[in-house]
């Protein structure tokens, strides 16, 4: 049996200019790391507020954890890192651990010292001269100090380099490795994701499109290239012509008559955020 | 110890190339029973794959009786998992004879590689891969 670490039933966010969030129903397992895919726009940030409790929604219902986000003040069991990284520019990183100490209860303070060490980042250092890669290492740090079993991380790898990037996100792993806590992780980037997320929960125009065990959905569809000439088969996600031939991804099992391969996470999810983009043009 | 290496191309789930990496690894001798594996934790920061990928490989290892888990510690080759066969030595070694006699012949890489999948297929039908 899978624990549940958050579920929303028909979570909506209004906004004066259009939908945040339109009647979204989903489900994270615990201990699972969980790839949030989407496009700017698609209403991933705005779904990670409303889990925080930092925003509320219009309507519909959520819960992190077990608990109703904001309730009871934050919930502790839970850490999040926004896509500002918000840190002190002027502190040191020791300083910054400090203030980390003070406003978390419950913080490990060995525990995100650690963190730091492994990072190669120097206490005395202002965050200011820090390295994008650096300063990530820090906040995540300071994310995690507290222990959280849910860590919700909002483009962790946005504006690293490729090594920082890498480095970052073995940070998270080996955490992951070593807690068994559950993991939510935005990015726009999918290659970055792929091998590293188990579970996808996809969005676009701030509806869930698809939602699930990430080797599930790769053994359900399947990626077909044929004449075009061939009849499509049902669960017809995306499908391309050139030439004579057709390329399909569908939602089934081998089709007779085409070459059938599994898709890659990419593949999967870009084809689903391409069919949804070409319904609203 | 080994460090496995993840193809993300190679349309082979990455638990299962942990898995054939093992074997493999057990077959060459470069494994030996009571070794450790890499832990959850090496590998993950080696290849960069979810650690819950690397647990349902090892869970794998040990269903097949190759592993076994020690709670605390790590994952071991089991004392009862195979060594490599010193038979295998023989028949490589005629296998070696072989590969020089056909390429002395001037039999071509592609045409050498087709007659031994030829040769698999037709010995080892319905074992899967």
């Amino acid at each position: 049996m899978t624990t549940i670490a958050l579920d929303a039933t028909a979570l909506t966010m209004r906004y004066r200019r259009g939908w945040g969030l339109r009647d979204c129903t989903f489900e994270l397992p615990a201990g699972r790391i969980s790839a949030l895919i989407g496009p700017n726009g698609a209403g991933k940030s705005t779904l990670m507020r409303i889990a925080t409790g930092l925003q509320r929604q219009t309507s519909g219902e959520i819960r992190v954890l077990g608990q109703v986000p904001g309730k009871h003040g934050a919930n502790r069991r839970l850490a999040f890192l926004g896509q500002d990284k918000p840190l002190f520019k002027a502190f040191t990183v020791e300083e910054m651990l400090r203030a980390g100490a003070k406003l978390n209860p419950g913080w490990d303070d060995q525990y995100a010292q650690r963190l730091v060490r492994e990072a190669d980042v120097p206490f005395g250092a202002k965050i200011g001269t820090l390295s994008g890669g650096q300063r990530t290492r820090v906040a995540l740090a300071i994310a995690m100090g507290r222990r959280p079993e849910l860590v919700m991380l909002d483009e962790p790898l946005a504006d690293l380099d490729p090594i920082a990037r890498q480095e970052v996100m073995h940070a998270v792993l080996a955490e992951v490795a070593e807690t068994g806590m559950t993991v939510l992780l935005s990015s726009h980037v999918i290659a970055d994701l792929d091998g590293v997320c188990d579970h996808l929960l996809l969005l676009a125009d701030g509806q869930v499109r698809l939602q699930g065990d990430v080797e599930d959905l790769l053994t359900q569809h399947r990626v077909l290239v044929g004449s075009r000439e061939l009849v499509l088969p049902d669960g017809v996600v995306e499908a391309r012509t050139t030439g004579r031939q057709a390329t399909v991804l569908a939602r089934t099992s081998d089709v007779p008559g085409w070459d059938n391969n599994e898709p890659s996470l990419e593949e999967l999810a870009l084809a689903y955020l391409r069919s949804t983009r070409k319904v609203a043009a | 110890m080994i460090e496995f290496r993840i193809d993300r191309r190679s349309g082979v789930a990455a638990y299962q190339q942990l898995v054939n990496q093992t074997k493999h690894a057990l077959r060459l001798g470069l494994l030996r029973p009571g070794d450790q594996l890499p832990t959850v934790k090496e590998v993950v920061t080696t290849t960069s794959i979810n650690p819950n990928t690397v647990l349902k490989a090892y869970r794998e290892l040990e269903r097949e009786g190759l592993a076994e888990g020690r709670r605390g510690v790590g994952t071991f080759v089991s004392v009862s998992a195979a060594p490599a066969q010193p038979e295998a030595d023989q028949l490589r070694a005629e296998l070696a004879g072989w590969m020089r006699r056909a390429r002395q012949d001037g039999l071509d890489r592609e045409y050498v590689e087709a007659l031994v999948k030829a040769e698999l297929d037709l010995h080892y039908e319905g074992d899967g891969r």
